[in-house]
């Protein structure tokens, strides 16, 4: 799904990491940790295809493999969940967009909350409705940044359920590694 | 056909945000009716039309570029970028889409401002509507693409206007001489252009 050799980022003079290598299986499951600033957010980005590393080789799948969470949910405030979810449906040329919107808002405990802004929203469900975009087009590979963040135990739970399921490549970025380490194929640890 | 409804999607989504903020098209408004009634007592009577003409054409630029430093807000305070880029669809199709929602607050703009222009100064003859009309479209291709760099840059404040008012002068000097097909082919050449580098202006290095 994904390999890199020799991976390094810079800014100008700033070194963010170098000489990482990453390797994952279809259904592997890397588990990134390392205090705040360590890289793993530059790292998970350079993954997603949105930051190109400084030097080294990387080979990562089509755009449209990917689900990509980001420290914020990426999605607009001003908009509802219903709202959101069908534009990038639209963009990700999902058939059937309305029942796919539906059942991921349904297992994400927003329905009730479908037509509301998600500028009303807690930072929890902001949080829920960021997963339901990343899922929406069923991605063969997950990149989440500290997905736990904001979780109420009910979201959480929904997000470990997710995690198990182990029909995909999940990259996980954190800096608590307790709730996903036993679902690791393989580990980085920044410094 | 998918190309297009990605794009009216991306336009709907721009509309309907600032239909619910209500912060880009109020502000152009104001800005615009400010500037004719400052010119109007600024400027001595019995100024030729080239000098009010001309004083129209620099009210309707900065009125530009004002909606323009606001048309990424969203995606830079939301990190939209990141999640419209990662969508399998043609990245160009991110720039039209806001160039089209920037034209139709630009418009929205401009029909209040011309009839101003008409009441405080002299009456506004088709060529200079047509003249107006094929600016717009010169100054939301062009700009659009400026304002997605300057999102990227660190001085954007700084780097829309210094990158968008430069390319906006050939659009005044059609605008004022009323050269319909200098415009028209500043219009072309600039929307090819922008066409063609967007994908370069998103992609990170």
């Amino acid at each position: 799904m994904i390999r890199g050799h020799g991976l390094a980022k810079r800014y100008g003079d700033r070194r963010v990491f170098s000489g990482i290598d990453v390797e994952l299986a279809d259904d592997g499951f890397l588990l990134v940790t390392g205090p705040n600033g360590s890289g793993k957010t530059t790292l998970l980005r350079m993954l997603a295809g949105l930051a190109a590393p400084t030097t080294g080789e990387l080979e990562l799948p089509p755009r449209a493999s990917i689900g990509y969470l980001a420290h914020d949910p990426l999605v607009y405030r001003e908009l509802t969940p219903i709202e959101n979810l069908n534009l990038f449906a639209r963009l990700y040329r999902i058939p059937e967009r309305g029942e796919r919107v539906g059942m991921l808002l349904e297992r994400f405990g927003l329905w009730e909350a479908r037509h509301q802004r998600v500028s009303s929203f807690s930072r929890g469900m902001q949080q829920r409705l960021g997963l339901c975009r990343v899922l929406l087009h069923s991605p063969p590979l997950l990149l989440l940044d500290e997905p736990f963040n904001a979780l109420d135990a009910e979201g959480a739970g929904l997000l470990d359920a997710l995690l198990r399921e182990g029909s995909r490549a999940c990259v996980v970025a954190t800096h608590e590694p307790g709730r996903v380490a036993h679902l690791a194929t393989a580990r980085l640890a920044f410094a | 056909m998918t190309y297009l409804r990605d794009v009216g999607a991306l336009a709907r989504k721009d509309l309907l945000l600032e239909l619910r903020a209500k912060e880009t098209l109020p502000a152009m408004l104001l800005f615009v009716v400010a500037m004719l009634t400052i010119f109007h007592f600024a400027l001595p009577s019995g100024s030729s039309d080239a000098a009010t003409l001309g004083l129209l054409w620099s009210a309707l630029v900065l009125t530009a570029l004002l909606g323009l430093t606001r048309a990424f807000v969203a995606e830079r305070e939301q990190g939209m970028f990141d999640a419209l880029v990662l969508a399998p669809c043609d990245r160009s199709a991110i720039w039209l889409g806001k160039s089209l929602s920037v034209l139709a607050f630009l418009v929205c703009a401009e029909a209040v401002a011309l009839p101003a222009f008409a009441l405080f100064f002299s009456g506004v003859d088709a060529r200079t509507v047509a003249a107006v009309a094929l600016a717009d479209l010169g100054i939301c291709t062009v700009g659009t693409l400026f304002g997605a760099m300057a999102v990227a840059g660190r001085a954007r404040e700084l780097l829309l206007p210094l990158l968008f008012l430069p390319a906006a002068i050939p659009i005044v000097v059609g605008g004022v001489g009323g050269y319909l097909w200098f415009l028209a082919l500043y219009d072309v050449l600039f929307a090819v252009l922008a066409w063609a580098t967007f994908e370069y202006v998103v992609a990170e290095t």
